[in-house]
Formats: structure tokens, sequence, C-alpha cells
């Protein structure tokens, strides 16, 4: 059982490239997309309990840096990627110590990344750089070496390499000093400052290494939309749906962001086959939290573990 | 090793500590005793760098440590438990301790090879895998005692580790507590429980509203009238001479 496990995870992640049918590779492809954005919020929301509403500024930040260094000034989006990680991560270094010193937890944290977040969506619609309400269209030049592929299977391997860097620092945090030190914090801010956490630092630096992966998000999705504006960079829409996808699949697991990205674009596919009216699908979000909430605490990974 | 001078608090107007005085000496248990409200634990806060005193100096193994934040006390060798225990209610009792050995280490095998070495020897290991919210009052309070532990203190601050016990856990604790000295470990304990603290403490302070009424060895603070009244009223030291 303990070797099979992971030949079958691999074995399903890969699954979709033999699919026969590009609406499906298409789902695969969104479904590793949220997770990889999902699994940047469980850095900070889950492991850490940082909860958050505004990690589309992590995602817009690397979106448009992807989007702007092409277009303006011809930089190769492969180098675009690093370069959208580290100003992802020095947005939460910058987010993070500011809020953390300031001693904000809780709903008035998550309050405050919803407010930048929204700072970010108004500055990218009157901003030159990122031409306004306009938005930016990267122009189609299809090719492994600009990062843009017309076959969704190539687009999905690519979300799949980036998901398990993702997976891998889950895995990491959960067995390192840091993982437990993030942990501590979540459960105790006290008994972990008594026992020589720096608070401050350490969430500073865990909002720091989540808003570098979610950037890598906003990377993904400006080379497979080729498409970037203010709201759908920094729209509220994107913050809801990583949380959501950790919600349902369990904060602070390995595998709840996985677990959760499928489950969401199931129902969501499911949903959306069977009613077709604008605005069902964000009222069904609203209903499956509720559930999630009420009957499910842990998400779906939770299941079957109980807390003695 | 832990010399404490004039340290003050006051919450709104009303003065919880009143110039404090207190030295631990290196190798020491020594504890600090007084009633409900006598300020011990707002002591506690301030020498741990949880509460930022309003006067008064704290100084550790020579340096001035005055507002320094906790976890800067605790990398210094200063480590405090809680009187209403803290555990990280979500994770499993090793995972706990092994948050406190990570302050020496950053080697994951490390740390929790320590961590299972020291709740063993606190009597935490049939627990050690269970999660930490199904401690018993008893076991908190060794977890407690276990996390602190592995932060390898120079100083250990006890806050009532005792209390909530019941005489057979007391004693128990008490030869913990020795164990802990034996091994280098410089002791600082609140404690109510007499009998505990005359087994174990050379020196007691006695704290009564905020201010120190006497210290001396437990035998000296049991016959002093000053502190007789501080516990059972004015008047009593006297009456109970009286009716000898």
């Amino acid at each position: 059982m303990k070797r099979t496990l992971p030949v079958l995870i691999v074995l399903a992640a890969l699954a979709p490239l033999a699919l026969p049918s590009q609406f499906l590779v298409d789902l695969a492809m969104l479904t590793a997309f949220s997770a990889l954005i999902g699994q940047g919020w469980n850095i900070s929301g889950g492991f850490a309990g940082l909860t958050s509403f505004g990690h589309a500024a992590f995602f817009g930040i690397g979106a448009y840096t992807a989007a702007i260094l092409q277009t303006r000034w011809g930089i190769n989006p492969w180098f675009g990627l690093p370069v959208a990680a580290m100003l992802g991560a020095a947005a939460g270094a910058g987010i993070g110590f500011s809020a953390f010193r300031a001693g904000l937890r809780g709903s008035y944290f998550a309050l405050v990344t919803l407010a930048f977040s929204e700072v970010f969506r108004i500055a990218a619609n009157s901003a030159g750089i990122t031409r306004g309400g306009l938005g930016i269209l990267i122009p189609l030049r299809p090719g492994l070496a600009n990062f843009q592929f017309t076959d969704r299977r190539a687009s999905y391997l690519v979300a799949l390499a980036l998901l398990s860097l993702a997976m891998a620092v889950a895995f990491w945090l959960r067995r390192s000093r840091f993982g437990a030190r993030l942990a501590a914090l979540r459960e105790n801010e006290d008994a972990a400052a008594a026992l020589g956490i720096h608070l401050v630092r350490t969430k500073t630096q865990a909002l720091a290494l989540s808003g570098a992966i979610t950037a890598t998000g906003g990377v993904l999705y400006a080379q497979t939309f080729l498409y970037v504006d203010p709201s759908i960079a920094f729209g509220i829409e994107r913050s809801v749906e990583m949380l959501l996808v950790v919600m349902i699949g369990g904060a602070g697991t390995v595998w709840g962001p996985v677990l959760g990205a499928i489950a969401l674009h199931l129902i969501e596919d499911t949903s959306r086959s069977l009613i077709d009216t604008p605005g069902f699908a964000p009222m069904l979000y609203g209903v499956v939290l509720l559930a999630i909430v009420a009957f499910l605490p842990g998400g779906i990974a939770g299941i079957g573990r109980r807390h003695a | 090793m832990l010399e404490v001078r004039g340290l003050s608090k006051s919450f709104g107007g009303l003065a919880a500590v009143k110039s404090v005085d207190l030295d631990v000496p290196q190798g020491s248990i020594t504890a600090l005793i007084g009633p409900n409200g006598a300020g011990k634990t707002t002591s506690f806060a301030m020498i741990a760098g949880f509460i930022r005193p309003d006067a008064g100096t704290v100084g550790f193994n020579g340096q001035d440590i005055t507002g320094w934040r906790p976890d800067r006390i605790a990398a210094a060798g200063m480590v405090r438990t809680f009187q209403i225990t803290q555990p990280f209610a979500g994770l499993s009792v090793v995972e706990n301790i092994r948050v406190g050995a990570f302050l020496r280490t950053a080697d994951p095998d490390a740390a929790t090879a320590k961590a299972r070495e020291i709740g063993t020897r606190l009597g935490l290991g049939p627990m050690l895998d269970r999660n930490a919210a199904a401690l018993t009052v008893a076991g908190r309070k060794r977890l407690e005692v276990a996390r602190a532990l592995a932060t390898e203190p120079k100083l250990l601050l006890l806050d009532e580790v005792m209390a909530g016990l019941n005489p057979s856990e007391v004693n128990e604790i008490v030869a913990l507590i020795r164990d802990v000295r034996e091994g280098g470990v410089t002791i600082l304990l609140i404690e109510h429980i007499m009998q505990a603290v005359a087994a174990l403490a050379g020196q007691v302070y006695v704290l009564a509203e905020g201010a120190l009424i006497a210290t001396g060895t437990a035998r000296e603070i049991a016959a002093d009238p000053r502190v007789i009244e501080a516990y059972l009223g004015h008047g009593a030291a006297a009456r109970m001479a009286s009716h000898g």
C-alpha cells in the first residue's frame, strides 16, 4: 500500500494526457491550476493559519509580471517565471511585515489582505504600465520556448510541473523546522513565542513563500489564456477560489488543495451542465462552503481522521 | 543568574506589581509564593518578556534583558511555562515537544528523537503519538515542562505546574523537578502547594498585593506573621499565637 499509493497518484495525474477530449484535458489543466494556487494559499492560510481574503494580490502580480515583461521588453516568460515568484515573495513579505508587526491577526489580517488586493486592482486599472482597464493581450507565439502551447496537454504538463514543486514545498513543511514553527504559531502564539519562535519574522516568511508560489500560478494563467486585466488578475473571485479549494480539501494538509480542486471543478462542471444561469456558480460555492464548514470542518482530507 | 530589580507594573489604576526585587542564584530552586492575585504570574510574564514592565530591570546571566521579546529571551536560555496550559492542541504530544527541540537544532530527525526522549523521561511515553488535546490536566502540565525542557534552558520558569494535581501526581512532579535541577537547570517556580515548595525550594519569596513581604527558607516563611496574615487575613497570626 505504502509503495503503490505514490504510483497510483502519478498514474492518475498523467491519465488526462491519454484523454481523447480536449474538454477533459482542459478540465484537468484547470484543476491542476486551482490546486497550484490553492497550495500557494495553503502555505500561509493552512499551515500557518494566516487566513487571507486577498491572495489575488500575489496571483495578479505574477500574471502582470509575465505579461508586462514580454510585451514591453520582450523578456521571455520562462525568465519571467522566477522574476514573478520573487516579486510575489516581496509583496508577501511587505504585506506580511506591515500587518504582523502591527499585531493584526485573524479576521483583521484577512481584511487587510483584501484591502491590499483591492488597492492593486485599482492601481492596475489606472496605471500606464498595466494598460489600465484595457488589459494586456499577450501575442500568440506558440512554442515551448515562449511558454505557450496550442495543445492543452502541454499546458497541463506545465501546470503539473509547477504543482509538483508546490507539493514538494508542502511535504517539506510537514517535516521541517519551519513547518513545525508554522503549526506552532497557528495553534498558539503565546506558547510559540515562549519556545523561541520569532512570530513576526516567521509569519512574514510564510506569507512570502506563499506569495511566491501563488505568483507562479499567475504566470501560468497569463501564458495559458494570453490575456490579463485588472479584475482577472486582482479580482476577489480568485482569492475566493483559492480559499474555497483549500477549505473543501482540508486546510494545512499536503493533499487538501489537490482534493479540493478536483471536488470544486467536478461540482462546478456538473452544475454548469445542469443549470447554466450566470451567477449560479458563485451561489453554489457559497452553499458548498457552508456545507463544508458545518459538516466537514477538516475538509475532504479530514474525513476519517478523528482528533481524539 | 536572574536579577530582578524594582520591577513594577500597573494595569489602569491598579498596581499589580510594586517594585519587586528577586535573585535566583545559578543551580538553585527558588520559589515565588503568595495568595491569589498577588502578582506572581504578572511578575513572571514581565521576566519572560510577555509584558513590558513600567519600571525596573531584569538581568539574566549578567545581561540586561528588560524589554526583550519572549522568543529572544527563550533563545538566550530562559523559558517559561504557562499556569493555564497552552498546548498546541491540533498537534500530537511529540510534535508539541518537537517545537521546543527545534530551538536548538534544524534537523527534523534529531528534533523528533530528542522530543521522544524528553517526553518519555517526563512520563508521557504512552501518549507521545496521541493528540495533545487528549491529555489529562496532569499530562498537560508535564507537556508544558517537556516542551520547555526541549529548548535546553539554563533557567526554567515554572508557573504552577502542580495546581490541579492529586497528591501522588504532585510527588511525581516534585521528583521530576529535582531531576531537572540535577541536570543543571536553574529553576524559579510559582507554587501554591506549600508541601512542594518546602520539599524543593532553597529560597522562597512571598508576594502579597503586588509587593514582596518576606523572603527566606520555607521554614522561616511558614513562621513569619506577615505571611500568615497575607494568607489568612488581618490578625490571624495573633489569633493563632493566642490559641497556642
